[in-house]
């Protein structure tokens, strides 16, 4: 009883911080995610049509950013990216401008999201039938009619699965911005843990809040899914 | 591009390391025992068994392991000091330290999802496999020691490498409670010589040839198991 006595108290002198860490990790998670999706989707065009650099250094990318931890590369991206981007506007003349945390989290994760988001797209492209390409071809469709009525409902099924446990992970990694001081969820929790002594309690409802983030994406997932696969015979549950 | 500092630092890097080596093949040893049971009661015997491993394995999947290392070692760690005689106990000396701490909550998360892939695993194994087992006589235990496991196994060898890479890679969080791997020394260099970039780019460096040496090892086991496609 006691324990929730506390854990009381400090949502009502602390529920306002919780819910702004909140939306602030939600911005970041829902911009990283779009930002991913388009390196995504945009990697898997280069490593399937592109010329051999283009492949290699794709490779490249996707491999050093699925085996560096995530904290080094936020640091490293972190750092180096607003040094990067004051020293050429510098060079330009410009003054040097403050980088947001939010727009730094976004792009952060955003490339650490577009390597994960690559390999899935291009095991979705790759896993369409190619007699359904070529049917679309044989009919005189253009590309771009192609890409939109043929492969694009035909991958959507495959990708959904793998696209939303990047959302999962990328709910969970906004946690790691806080080891660069951005104030999301997990730094305000730890100030509030700080300020209020009320170490247990703290955590738990920040434990709470990630997962009602997830159980909440995990159904409007399923619907999605249930969507993007409707008219497709039905798989055996697994 | 300063490397000067390197030298120095070296030792250092090499107590990190096998800091880092050890939290990471204790957390993927407890928490993949843990995690045959978790994957077993949901597929076979009781339905509450089943729920509550489901339960467990959505808890620890739906929150960053970051809030769960700090749940654990600040919460728990907070609330200890008050329990009367825990103080005296022989475990104490253990409460204390930071890294224990760690290696229980590393392990309840690969316990998590590695639970989840084994469930997978253990479901995939056919029926007739299992009815052979049982027509020779096998035990509960025989059947799951010689046929389920290792049947279970043999499909998921690869999933189970994607997560053991994952787990390295979280590694890193346990700087935040005070435990000094590779990434740890890194921080402490960075402090030390203000240099931002190169230890980053060296701890990445050691990083991508443990994911490296990972992915190498569970090759070797891959191709030391028979597979339908060997066959």
């Amino acid at each position: 009883m006691d324990f929730f006595y506390s854990t009381a108290n400090l949502l009502y002198e602390w529920g306002p911080n919780f819910l702004r860490g909140l939306s602030a990790t939600l911005q970041i998670a829902f911009g990283a995610y779009l930002l991913g999706l388009t390196i995504g989707v945009l990697g898997a065009m280069g490593k399937i049509h592109g010329g051999k650099y283009l492949k290699l250094s794709l490779e490249i990318y996707t491999t050093i950013i699925r085996a560096v931890p995530e904290l080094v590369l936020i640091l490293l991206l972190y750092y180096a990216g607003t040094s990067l981007l004051n020293q050429s506007l510098e060079a330009f003349g410009y003054n040097p401008v403050d980088i947001s945390g939010v727009a730094a989290g976004v792009v952060v994760l955003g490339l650490v999201q577009g390597a994960y988001a690559t390999e899935i797209v291009r095991g979705a492209l790759l896993a369409v039938p190619k007699g359904e390409t070529e049917a679309g071809i044989a009919f005189g469709m253009s590309k771009s009619k192609l890409f939109r009525r043929i492969t694009l409902p035909a991958m959507i099924p495959l990708a959904l699965p793998g696209l939303a446990n990047l959302w999962m992970i990328v709910t969970k990694d906004t946690a790691l911005l806080a080891v660069v001081g951005f104030e999301e969820l997990a730094l305000v929790t730890k100030q509030a843990a700080g300020k209020s002594r009320l170490f247990l309690e703290a955590f738990t409802v920040a434990a709470f809040l990630y997962l009602g983030i997830t159980l909440i994406s995990n159904q409007i997932f399923k619907l999605l899914e249930r969507r993007a696969t409707r008219g497709l015979p039905k798989l055996e549950q697994v | 591009m300063v490397w000067d500092w390197l030298p120095e630092y070296l030792p250092k890097f090499v107590d990190g390391l096998w800091v880092t080596l050890q939290l990471f093949s204790l957390s993927i040893f407890f928490g993949f025992l843990l995690a045959i049971p978790i994957g077993l009661v949901q597929v076979t015997g009781p339905k509450w068994l089943g729920h509550i491993a489901r339960g467990y394995c959505t808890l620890f999947r739906g929150t960053p392991l970051l809030i769960q290392l700090w749940l654990l070692y600040y919460g728990l760690g907070s609330v200890f000091p008050y329990y009367p005689g825990l103080r005296e106990s022989f475990i104490w000396p253990i409460l204390v330290e930071a890294f224990p701490y760690a290696v229980v909550a590393f392990s309840l998360s690969v316990a998590a999802y590695e639970g989840h892939v084994m469930k997978g695993a253990f479901q995939s194994v056919p029926k007739g496999e299992l009815q052979a087992g049982r027509a020779f006589g096998m035990s509960n235990f025989t059947l799951l020691r010689r046929v389920w496991l290792p049947r279970a196994l043999q499909n998921v060898l690869p999933t189970l490498a994607g997560e053991a890479v994952l787990t390295l890679k979280s590694v890193p969080l346990a700087s935040t409670i005070t435990i000094f791997g590779v990434y740890g020394v890194g921080s402490i260099v960075r402090q030390e010589t203000y240099r931002v970039y190169e230890p980053l780019l060296f701890v990445g460096f050691i990083y991508i040839c443990l994911t490296g040496l990972i992915v190498v090892l569970f090759r070797w086991l891959e191709n030391r198991v028979p597979s339908e496609s060997q066959l």
